[in-house]
């Protein structure tokens, strides 16, 4: 009953979605939607916040593997919700000085600014420049010539790779540039060649597909046809 | 001691560590940053088609231009994406042009006012308000593309400091998205630039025009873009490499030959040195890979 | 054939009427798929027989699970990085379900770290019915379903470090992944871990393919459901799907040529028509 209900509301509120994007006396329902969605998200926050702590207090309580982890999440989730709740370090508003927490708590020398500056940003930049350690190993290990295409994969990796730093200008600058016949050899043009067309129609072609399966998945769940994301595959 | 004393060289290779390789990288990447450091030298960048188009949309608008600028990213993509925006801003400013800065990612919205600070803090002829706002943070994603086409106050009701909308000078008369002249976003993913062409400037199309609008993204998601230029974007800048060819054309305009570039507006020149050992070694370890694979082929066919 | 002519009617005169102006183009086009899908549904009702080819990395699913039911490891399931408003995360939701009643049936361990409470939620429902259409409800842990944070690099970090202390033997990553697809695919190779993957976000799919031992390719991920229900409406889908597909290859193919002739033979009558054509369809 539960599910039924639940499946009939998702149907009517996604139909309306859809006559938003078309019906001119519905439009502002499609802007309000996302305006509940945001509200809904916000208590989804102190949900997620509730349970960040309780699974991480159960670790330390229970001692398991990498509760020491745990502790600096629980210690710097709660430091960081205190100084951004409490504005520490923030300087008042100019226009209202008077007024209690008016102070804007990112203002550069606040505490919540440092948080951001000195421990957010270099370990999320850490984080993200692992890509390029990941992507040397990768490619070490699986990009083997074990058969033509993986023999056209390679040629296109080798071409794209040095296209795009001055190795490969220096490489074909033989290659004269203002000889329409053969200038598109250089590399920096073989590799906006291989950007620009092959690579293209092949992103063309798969954003196609993914969008009819996204409309597709789409129109199952309006019409209640796939309920599987609500718990009932049977 | 190798636990296979029998093993070859090659064999051994293709079981290594692979925190060898992340040294290999890591002195790939830190040597050329030290070089750069000290010697400031950086390799002359030519502009694709696609760079170019970025900056010609931006330079052939009038003077006083009004100027819509996302920040779609946060401090992990920083290293790639914040060389454009501060590129972007910096251009803007030499052509005296409007900006309206705003973001869609909760973290970008401290990197707003570091680049407008670091790019336009110390000109006096840039006055908050009149010739630059921060319009700060708004949660929503595509909901809030779509609100600033119909109703931009309605989106953004205050600046980044709370000040309403009607209290700052530069803000009269925008009333939606198509008010601005160009819309540009610097973005890392969701959402990005890909939504802002289905969202925020499609819907713009009217009798055959449409909002111009240019986008600065990451390596990755640039294959991404490529299909929308240049019919729905008039330019894109992929990865460091598209940040880099900006930079120059910007520093070619706004400086006189043998004058010093100042270093934060080369910041992605700086990198590309890097970049081309880190491509380098990449090329290598693949030829290495598929040596010690042809190896292994020829010899398991011989036995 | 009425409704196409009102909505253009409509979409040319934009100050009138209740439709808005310059939609009549994706109206129509919705129309057709949704038809084309609905009408592939009856036919599939109607007792005509479908056809699916293989989908390998859904028929490792099992394979997958038992080799972690055997090792004494857990899997670990990933339902992507954004929120139930992407339809990516609702596929993935779907497929968690179907590896929750395998891992159910073998009585393994399934571990579901999330990005966003409102998916943990979901995610509790859809294991929990797994779990009850196993009958193994007993074995059903809540907390092995769980929220970590919102920031991508604070989800990867945790992530890592879960995959690298608890071994895995097992890795799925069925949704919509970024900058992370690699990070993750990487330490689950590290740790022998068999992984599959799916995603529609093309940009990620070099990553996981060269580093899973499985990836769902675009909209091979959302066909998951109906390849694994094998149920007549969710098949028929798919043919719809395919329908569509094929509409759309022969309007590529058809406006390359017409545009191709028009740009060899100089016909200026062909060329406005083409223009005309790019016009309304938004091309600008």
């Amino acid at each position: 009953m539960g599910r039924n209900a639940a499946a009939v509301l998702a149907s009517i509120v996604g139909l309306v979605m859809v006559l938003t994007a078309f019906a001119r006396p519905l439009e502002f329902l499609g802007t309000a939607v996302v305006d509940w969605f945001n509200v809904l998200a916000a208590i989804a926050f102190v949900l997620g916040g509730a349970n960040l702590l309780k699974m991480n207090l159960l670790k330390i309580s229970a001692r398991d593997a990498g509760w020491g982890y745990s502790a600096v999440t629980v210690s710097v989730f709660l430091i960081t919700i205190g100084v951004g709740l409490l504005k520490v370090g923030a300087h008042p508003d100019p226009l209202h000085p008077d007024v209690a927490l008016s102070g804007d708590k990112e203002a550069v020398g606040g505490a919540f600014w440092w948080l951001y500056e000195y421990a957010m940003s270099p370990i999320t930049s850490t984080l993200f420049a692992l890509l390029a350690f990941y992507v040397a190993s990768a490619a070490f290990r699986a990009f083997r010539a074990k058969n033509t295409a993986a023999i056209l994969l390679l040629g296109t990796a080798f071409v794209v790779l040095l296209g795009r730093v001055y190795v490969g200008v220096l490489l074909t600058s033989w290659i004269p540039a203002d000889n329409a016949w053969v200038s598109w050899l250089r590399l920096e043009n073989l590799s906006g060649i291989i950007m620009g067309v092959f690579n293209n129609a092949g992103t063309r072609a798969m954003m196609i597909g993914i969008a009819i399966g996204i409309a597709a998945t789409s129109l199952k769940i309006l019409v209640g046809l796939d309920r599987s994301y609500l718990g009932s595959s049977d | 001691m190798s636990d296979r004393p029998n093993e070859s060289f090659l064999a051994r290779l293709d079981r290594i560590d692979r925190r060898w390789i992340f040294l290999m990288m890591a002195i790939a990447v830190a040597g050329p940053i030290i070089w750069v450091g000290v010697t400031g030298r950086t390799f002359p960048e030519t502009a694709t088609p696609a760079v170019q188009g970025a900056f010609d949309a931006i330079e052939r608008l009038p003077e006083g231009s009004k100027v819509l600028i996302s920040f779609d990213f946060d401090p992990a993509s920083a290293g790639e994406l914040q060389p454009m925006a501060t590129g972007f801003i910096h251009h803007c400013q030499l052509r005296k042009h409007r900006i309206y800065a705003m973001t869609l990612w909760a973290p970008g919205s401290p990197l707003i006012g570091a680049t407008l600070a670091d790019v336009i803090g110390s000109d006096p002829s840039y006055r908050y308000g009149e010739n630059f706002v921060d319009l700060g943070y708004q949660a929503g994603n595509e909901g809030v593309m779509k609100q600033v086409g119909v109703d931009f106050p309605k989106a953004f009701p205050n600046d980044s400091k709370g000040t309403p909308l009607a209290r700052i000078p530069m803000m009269q008369g925008i009333t939606r998205l198509s008010d601005f002249d160009i819309l540009i976003s610097v973005s890392a993913g969701y959402p990005g630039g890909k939504e802002w062409v289905q969202y925020g400037v499609s819907p713009t199309l009217t009798q055959g025009h449409r909002l111009p609008f240019v986008a600065g993204s990451t390596g990755v998601q640039t294959p991404q873009m490529i299909p929308y230029y240049p019919v729905q974007m008039s330019g894109i800048l992929g990865a460091i490499k598209g940040a880099a060819e900006y930079e120059s054309l910007v520093n070619a305009k706004a400086t006189a030959p043998g004058e010093t570039v100042p270093a934060k507006y080369q910041e992605a020149q700086r990198r590309m040195a890097p970049q081309l050992f880190g491509h380098s070694l990449m090329v290598g370890l693949i030829l290495v890979g598929n040596v010690i694979f042809f190896a292994g082929r020829r010899k398991g066919a011989a036995e | 054939m009425t409704f196409a002519v009102t909505i253009l009617a409509q979409d040319a005169a934009p100050a009138a009427g209740w439709f808005m102006p310059g939609k009549g183009i994706l109206a129509i086009t919705l129309v057709i798929v949704a038809a084309a899908v609905m009408l592939s549904i009856l036919w599939a009702r109607a007792g005509r027989p479908i056809r699916i080819r293989k989908i390998a990395g859904l028929d490792a699913v099992d394979e997958a699970v038992g080799r972690a039911t055997e090792m004494g490891r857990p899997v670990l399931f990933i339902p992507g990085i954004q929120d139930m408003d992407n339809i990516q995360t609702v596929a993935g939701i779907t497929i968690l379900g179907k590896v929750a009643k395998t891992a159910a049936e073998y009585d393994a361990e399934i571990e579901v770290p999330t990005t966003r409470s409102l998916v943990m939620t979901t995610a509790r429902e859809a294991v929990h019915a797994s779990y009850l259409s196993a009958g193994r409800t007993d074995s059903y842990n809540p907390d092995r379903i769980y929220y970590v944070s919102d920031e991508q690099f604070a989800f990867v970090a945790y992530t890592g470090g879960l995959m690298q202390r608890k071994r895995p033997a097992a890795c799925f990553y069925f949704g919509c992944f970024f900058a992370e697809s690699l990070i993750l695919a990487e330490n689950g190779n590290s740790i022998g871990a068999i992984q599959v993957a799916g995603t529609a976000e093309t940009t990620q799919l070099p990553f996981f393919v060269a580093s899973c031992d499985y990836t769902l390719i675009g909209e091979e991920f959302f066909a998951a459901s109906a390849y694994l229900s094998g149920e007549p409406d969710q098949l028929g889908t798919l043919l719809g799907q395919d329908l569509v597909k094929g509409l759309a290859w022969a309007a590529v193919l058809v406006a390359a040529l017409l545009a191709t002739v028009a740009a060899v033979t100089g016909h200026e009558g062909l060329a406005s028509f083409v223009n005309g054509a790019r016009a309304a369809l938004g091309g600008g």
